[in-house]
C-alpha cells in the first residue's frame, strides 16, 4: 500500500469517526426542514384581454391545486413540534437533506484536489461540467428562445402553454390576407417577426458546425456577431475609455472649488495632477513605436512605477476576493451541514 | 468563394456600419434593435451550440474508450439528467397566475427538481471551484513572490499596505498615527494608492485597450482585417 | 537539513492547510460568539449609499444580478444589502440578469429580504424580477432604445407591458440609478461603457464588484460610476452603513459581510507572513551563496 493511499484511508475513517460522533452531539447536524403549504384556485371572471383571472379558494371547491414546501429553519420545525407534538406542516425534507449532504461532499470533493488529483475530485469535475452545461441551455432556452423566439414565430402555441399574457397579433405571416399596413400595429409585428425569422435562420445555420460537414455555413452568423460587436465597440470604447476617462483626468486637475487657500489648492488638486502625470507617463511606457530614451525615457521610467504600484494594489484586491470565496465554502461546511456554529440563529 | 467568403465578409461589415452609424444616427434606431434582438437570440442558441459540442466531444471520447472515458460517461449523464429535468420542466408547478397553462411556472425556484440540481449540484462545486484560488494564492506567493528588483519591491510593499489596510489590521497597526500624519495611516494609504496611482496606472490600461479595440475594429468594418474570416468562415 | 532548507522544500500542502485553518479559525471564533470587527467608510462605499439615498421614494431602480454562485461569497452580502436599503427607503425595485444563474440569485435576494422584512411590497408594481436575458452587451445597448424588447416577460411570465413597475419606461435611462452587482463579463464595466457614459448623465450607476474586478472599475470613479462596493470590505463597509440607517438590533443574518472580515483579516496576515518568509529564504540564500 503506498503512503498516499494510507494518508488518504486515515483521513477518510478520521472524517467520518468524527461526523458520526457529530451526529450524536447536541442538535446532530445537516437536515432541512419545509413547511407545506397550499395553492387551490378557481376562475374568477375574466380580465379586459380576456384572459381568465384565478382566485384561492377552499381546496374542495379549486379547478387547480397544488401542495408546495417551502423551506424554514430548524428553530421553526422545533417551535412547531413542541406545540404540537406529531404535527405533519413542518417536516424534515429528504430531499432537501439529501441534497445538502451532497453539496457537502461534492465541496469536499473538491477540496480534496489540494492533496492530491484522485477520483472523487475528477467525478466532481465532470458532474460540474455536465450539469453547467445543460443548466445554460436550459435557462437560454426558456428565458430567451421562448418568450423572444417561439413568442414570435408560434405565438399561438406559447400563449396556451407557456405564457397566457402573450399578446397573439391578428396577423399571421402565412396568412397575407391578415396583413393590414394601415393598422399601425402592422409593422411593429412584421419588424419584430421578420427579426426573429432571421433570428432562427442564424441560429440553425450557428448549429452546423456540430455536423461533420459544411461548417463553414456556421460562418455567416459569426461574421454577424464580430460585425456587431466590432460597430458597437468601436463608438463606445472610443466614447467611454478615450474620451470620458481623458476628460476625467483632465477634470481632476482643475480646481473647481472657489475661495480656497493655496494650500487647500494644492492638496486638493495634488492627487488629480498625479493621475495625469501617471496616465501620460504609463502610456508613454506603451508607446512602443518610439524609443524609450530622452523625455519619454524618462516619463516611460515614470510609468513603470505607476505600473507596479497599479499591479501591486490589484494583487491585493484579487487576493481579497480569493479568500472572500474560500470563507463563504468553510462557513457552508460549519454551519449549514455540520452545525458547529449558528450565526444567523436558525436553530437557537 | 462567395458563399465562404465575401457573403460572411459583406454581413459583418454591414452589420458593423449599422452598429456604428446608428448610435449617431437615431432614425435607424429601429434597424439597430432589430439587430441587437436577433443577436441575443442568436447568443441564446449559442448555449445550444456549446452543449451539443460538449456532447459531441463526450460521445466521441466515449465510443472511443480514450483514456478517461468513465469520466466522460459521467459528464455525459450529468447533462442529460439536466437537460431532461429543464427541458421538460418536471415537477414544476404551473404560475399561480395562469394555472391553465401547463408549462407557466418558474422553475429556478428551490422546489423544483431543477432548483435542487442548482441549490444543491450546481451551486457548492461552482463556487468550491473558485474557493480552491485561495490556496493557491497563497503557496505562488510563498515561492514566486519575491522582491528582486525596485520595481518588484514596490509592487509587493503596495500588495502589503493593500492587505493589511483593506482589514482591521490597518487599524491596529496604524491607528496610533496622530490626526496630521492621518494619510500614512495603512487604510487611508490603501485608499490614496489605489485611487491615486492605482486609478492613473489602470486608466492608460484603459485608454490603451480603447485605441487597440477601436483601430481593431475599424479594421474589421473596413474589411482589412480577416483573420476571423480565414478561421471560421473559409473551413 | 537546516530550518532554512526545509522551509524552502516545504510541501505546498502545509501551506495549503495554514490557509484552511486561518479562514476556518475565525469563522468559528466569530461565529460561536458574534463579535465582529467595526469598520471605517471609504468614500467609494459611502458614494454608494448617498446615491441610493438621492434617489426618492416611489422612485423605480434598475438592479442588475451579474453574478453567479462562483461570486456569490463576496457579492451576495452587497446585493442584500443593496436590496434592503432601496426597500428600505421605498424605492421599486426593477431586477434583471445578464448571467444565466443570476436570476437564481436575484431570486434568492428577494426571498430574504423582501418576502422577509418587506412583505409590505407588491410583486409587479413594488418590485419584480424580469429574470435573465442572453445577448450580453447587446442586450444593454437594445435596453437603451426599448427596455421592454429587452425583457419582454417577467419571471412569473407577466407580460412586461402589462406590469405597474415599468409604466411609462422606455428604455433603461428612465430608471434614475442603476446598480450592479457584477463579477465579469458582462458587468459593471460594460454598463459603463454600453450604458451609462452614452446616457449623458440622465443615468447615474453604482456597482457592487469582486476584489479582482475592482481595479479596472476605479478609474470610472466618480465620473462615470457614481459609487463602488469594492469586494469584502466593500460589502461590510455598506452593511454597517445600511444597518445604522435602519436602526435597532440587525437581524444575525444582516451582518454577513462584517463577520466575514474575519477571515479576510487572518487570511490577509497570512498572506503577508508567506511573502515575507519566502523573501527572507531567498536573500538569505543568495547572501550565503555570495559569501
Amino acid at each position: 500500500m503506498t503512503r498516499q493511499r494510507m494518508t488518504w484511508i486515515v483521513l477518510t475513517v478520521v472524517f467520518v469517526g468524527l461526523l458520526v460522533a457529530r451526529g450524536f452531539v447536541g442538535q446532530g447536524l445537516g437536515r432541512v426542514y419545509v413547511e407545506r403549504g397550499e395553492v387551490s384556485l378557481a376562475k374568477d371572471g375574466r380580465s379586459d384581454q380576456g384572459e381568465p383571472v384565478w382566485r384561492t379558494v377552499p381546496r374542495d371547491q379549486a379547478e387547480h391545486a397544488w401542495i408546495t414546501w417551502s423551506r424554514v429553519t430548524p428553530k421553526a420545525f422545533a417551535e412547531a413540534q413542541a406545540k404540537e407534538p406529531g404535527q405533519d406542516r413542518v417536516v424534515l425534507s429528504w430531499p432537501r437533506t439529501v441534497g445538502l449532504w451532497l453539496a457537502a461532499l461534492l465541496t469536499l470533493a473538491i477540496f480534496s484536489f489540494l492533496y492530491a488529483d484522485n477520483p472523487a475530485y475528477k467525478l466532481s469535475e465532470s458532474i460540474f461540467v455536465g450539469v453547467s452545461a445543460a443548466y445554460w441551455m436550459v435557462v437560454g432556452f426558456w428565458e430567451t428562445l421562448v418568450p423572444k423566439l417561439f413568442g414570435a414565430i408560434l405565438p399561438g402555441t406559447v400563449k396556451a402553454m407557456v405564457q397566457p399574457s402573450l399578446k397573439v397579433p391578428a396577423f399571421s405571416p402565412w396568412a397575407p390576407g391578415t396583413w393590414d399596413a394601415a393598422d399601425p400595429a402592422f409593422w411593429p409585428w412584421m419588424q419584430q417577426w421578420g427579426s426573429m425569422a432571421i433570428a432562427l435562420v442564424f441560429g440553425v445555420m450557428m448549429l452546423w458546425r456540430l455536423m461533420p460537414r459544411g461548417g463553414w455555413i456556421a460562418g455567416w452568423p459569426l461574421a454577424f456577431i464580430v460585425g456587431m460587436t466590432a460597430g458597437r465597440r468601436m463608438v463606445t470604447q472610443v466614447e467611454s475609455d478615450l474620451m470620458a476617462q481623458a476628460e476625467a483626468t483632465m477634470q481632476s486637475v482643475l480646481p473647481v472649488t472657489p475661495g480656497l487657500s493655496a494650500w487647500d489648492l494644492f492638496w486638493g488638486t495634488l492627487p488629480g495632477i498625479l493621475v495625469l502625470v501617471g496616465v501620460v507617463c504609463c502610456l508613454c511606457y506603451f508607446l512602443f513605436s518610439v524609443q524609450h530614451r530622452g523625455a519619454v525615457g524618462g516619463a516611460a521610467r515614470v510609468g513603470v512605477w505607476y505600473l507596479m504600484i497599479t499591479f501591486g494594489a490589484a494583487f491585493g484586491f484579487t487576493v481579497m476576493g480569493r479568500i472572500a470565496l474560500l470563507a463563504e465554502r468553510v462557513e457552508f461546511l460549519l454551519d449549514d451541514w455540520l452545525w458547529l456554529i449558528d450565526p444567523n440563529h436558525l436553530r437557537s | 468563394m462567395i458563399a465562404r467568403q465575401a457573403v460572411p465578409l459583406a454581413i459583418a461589415i454591414g452589420a458593423g456600419l449599422l452598429m456604428a452609424v446608428s448610435y449617431f444616427l437615431r432614425p435607424l434606431g429601429w434597424m439597430s434593435e432589430s439587430a441587437s434582438e436577433i443577436f441575443n437570440v442568436v447568443s441564446a442558441i449559442a448555449f445550444v451550440l456549446g452543449a451539443g459540442s460538449l456532447l459531441k466531444a463526450n460521445l466521441s471520447t466515449i465510443s472511443r474508450r480514450d483514456r478517461g472515458w468513465g469520466y466522460a460517461a459521467v459528464t455525459l449523464g450529468a447533462f442529460l439528467v439536466t437537460l431532461v429535468v429543464g427541458m421538460g420542466k418536471m415537477g414544476v408547478n404551473p404560475s399561480p397566475s395562469s394555472p391553465q397553462a401547463a408549462w407557466s411556472g418558474d422553475q429556478q425556484t428551490a422546489e423544483t427538481p431543477f432548483g435542487w440540481i442548482y441549490e444543491f449540484v450546481l451551486s457548492p462545486l461552482s463556487a468550491t471551484m473558485f474557493a480552491l484560488l485561495a490556496f493557491f494564492v497563497a503557496s505562488a506567493a510563498f515561492r514566486a513572490f519575491r522582491a528582486k528588483n525596485a520595481g518588484a519591491a514596490v509592487l509587493l510593499v503596495t500588495a502589503f499596505v493593500v492587505l493589511l489596510g483593506r482589514t482591521y489590521a490597518g487599524v491596529v497597526l496604524t491607528d496610533w498615527m496622530p490626526g496630521w500624519a492621518s494619510g500614512l495611516r495603512l487604510e487611508n494609504l490603501s485608499n490614496y494608492l489605489m485611487g491615486v496611482f492605482g486609478s492613473a496606472g489602470n486608466r492608460a490600461i484603459l485608454i490603451g485597450i480603447a485605441l487597440g479595440v477601436a483601430a481593431t475594429s475599424l479594421r474589421i468594418l473596413l474589411g482589412l482585417d480577416r483573420s476571423w474570416l480565414s478561421r471560421e468562415g473559409g473551413g | 537539513m537546516s530550518v532554512l532548507g526545509r522551509l524552502e522544500r516545504l510541501d505546498r500542502r502545509w501551506i495549503f492547510l495554514a490557509m484552511f485553518l486561518v479562514v476556518s479559525g475565525p469563522i468559528l471564533y466569530m461565529g460561536l460568539t458574534g463579535k465582529l470587527f467595526p469598520e471605517k467608510v471609504t468614500a467609494t462605499t459611502q458614494s454608494v449609499f448617498d446615491a441610493v439615498e438621492a434617489v426618492p421614494p416611489g422612485e423605480r431602480v434598475l438592479f442588475a444580478f451579474d453574478f453567479d454562485p462562483a461570486s456569490a461569497g463576496e457579492l451576495q452580502p452587497m446585493a442584500t444589502q443593496l436590496l434592503r436599503h432601496c426597500a428600505a427607503r421605498k424605492l421599486r425595485v426593477v431586477c434583471i440578469a445578464l448571467w444565466p444563474l443570476g436570476n437564481n440569485l436575484a431570486e434568492d435576494t428577494i426571498t430574504e429580504v423582501i418576502h422577509a422584512d418587506f412583505p409590505q411590497m407588491r410583486d409587479g408594481v413594488d418590485y419584480v424580477n424580469l429574470g435573465f436575458q442572453a445577448g450580453q452587451e447587446q442586450l444593454m445597448t437594445l435596453l437603451t432604445t426599448n427596455f421592454r424588447k429587452g425583457f419582454p416577460v417577467d419571471q412569473r411570465g407577466r407580460d412586461t407591458a402589462d406590469l405597474e413597475i415599468l409604466e411609462g419606461v422606455r428604455s433603461v435611462t428612465d430608471f434614475p440609478l442603476l446598480i450592479d452587482v457584477g463579477a465579469g463579463f458582462p458587468g459593471s464595466k460594460e454598463w459603463v461603457q454600453y450604458v451609462v457614459t452614452g446616457s449623458g448623465g440622465k443615468l447615474r450607476m453604482v456597482a457592487g464588484t469582486t476584489g479582482v474586478s475592482t481595479p479596472q472599475l476605479i478609474p470610472y470613479y466618480p465620473h462615470q460610476l457614481a459609487g463602488i462596493l469594492a469586494g469584502m470590505k466593500g460589502a461590510a463597509e455598506y452593511e454597517s452603513l445600511v444597518n445604522a440607517k435602519i436602526g435597532g438590533t440587525p437581524p444575525p443574518r444582516y451582518l454577513e459581510a462584517q463577520r466575514r472580515m474575519g477571515p479576510q483579516l487572518f487570511g490577509h496576515l497570512l498572506l503577508v507572513a508567506l511573502i515575507v518568509l519566502g523573501n527572507v529564504i531567498h536573500f538569505t540564500r543568495k547572501a550565503r551563496a555570495a559569501a
